[in-house]
């Protein structure tokens, strides 16, 4: 069981660049068709300043930390035993590549069902850009099986 | 997506187009891996995912995420979308051939938004993924 106590722990601040060629490869992995998010000059004809970051990248890019998983070493979480239950998202603004966007992590919530077999951890994330705008919010809600 | 999309002129109910995409390959989840940086071995690395006891390896559930987005920015410009999330329900696995769909189930005069509810299944009908988006429209 993960200590209800660490509900607030939040991990170090994390810095992401988004880079064009990572969104076209992005693009390609999801079988995006859009020209929009492949090709820069469409991009720049639709009036955006580059390739635009699609709505479920932000969660990529905060994958980028140095370690992902070591939040998971701290709560004392097992890998293997996690899925993602839920994911939601919340957008004020978009990105484009060539922005630098800040994450700030915190783990707001841990509950059980079925008796302890399944433990929840509830992390929201907080984006802002260079420009100190807030770009997103998204909470990632994990799974950690004992079955 | 040249004529916008207005809030008029749509429906509680109407469906909006649907993506049907190719079998999940190895290959797939190789790309998706490296391209989101989500190197978590349980999508990738089969022994791992035996060890796991899930069998073999199974998608990323944002990858389908990725696929129901795909549905909403075919239909509206991204900056429309004010929330989406969704509820990962059952695993997806290398063979599997996800279609999406979603249809506008309220409209919020107040806002000029609609309610869009999205569902991934696969080609035997199972549910995958399901959730939902507030998005914004042009009067």
């Amino acid at each position: 069981m993960i200590d209800r106590k660490l509900i607030g722990y939040a991990s170090k601040p994390f810095v992401a660049d988004v880079e064009r060629g990572r969104l076209r490869f992005f693009a390609r992995a999801i079988g995006e068709t859009n020209p929009l998010y492949l090709d820069e000059e469409t991009a720049r004809c639709a009036g955006h300043p580059d390739l635009p970051v699609p709505q479920t990248f932000f969660f990529c890019l905060e994958m980028d930390r140095p370690d992902p998983y070591g939040w998971f070493d701290d709560l004392g979480i097992d890998l293997p035993k996690v899925l993602h239950g839920e994911q939601q998202f919340t957008y004020h603004r978009l990105a484009h590549a060539g922005d630098r966007l800040r994450f700030d992590a915190t783990i707001t919530d841990l509950y059980n069902k079925k008796g302890g077999l399944l433990e929840f951890v509830v992390q929201d994330n907080v984006i802002t850009n260079q420009r100190a705008e807030r770009v997103a919010e998204f909470r990632r809600t994990l799974v950690i099986r004992h079955e | 997506m040249n004529e916008p999309v207005r809030f008029s002129q749509v429906n509680i109910g109407d469906a909006l187009p649907p993506l049907t995409m190719p079998p999940i390959s190895r290959l797939t989840l190789a790309l998706y891996c490296g391209a989101s940086g989500d190197h978590n071995p349980l999508h990738v690395d089969q022994d791992f995912a035996r060890e796991a006891g899930l069998g073999d390896v199974i998608a990323h559930g944002m990858l389908i995420m990725a696929y129901l987005g795909r549905t909403l920015t075919n239909w509206v410009p991204q900056p429309a979308i004010q929330t989406f999330g969704t509820r990962f329900l059952a695993m997806t696995r290398v063979g599997d051939a996800v279609t999406c769909t979603a249809r506008i189930t309220d409209k919020l005069a107040a806002a000029h938004a609609v309610r869009v509810t999205v569902e991934a299944r696969d080609q035997r009908g199972e549910l995958k993924a399901a959730g939902d988006a507030l998005i914004a429209l042009p009067a």
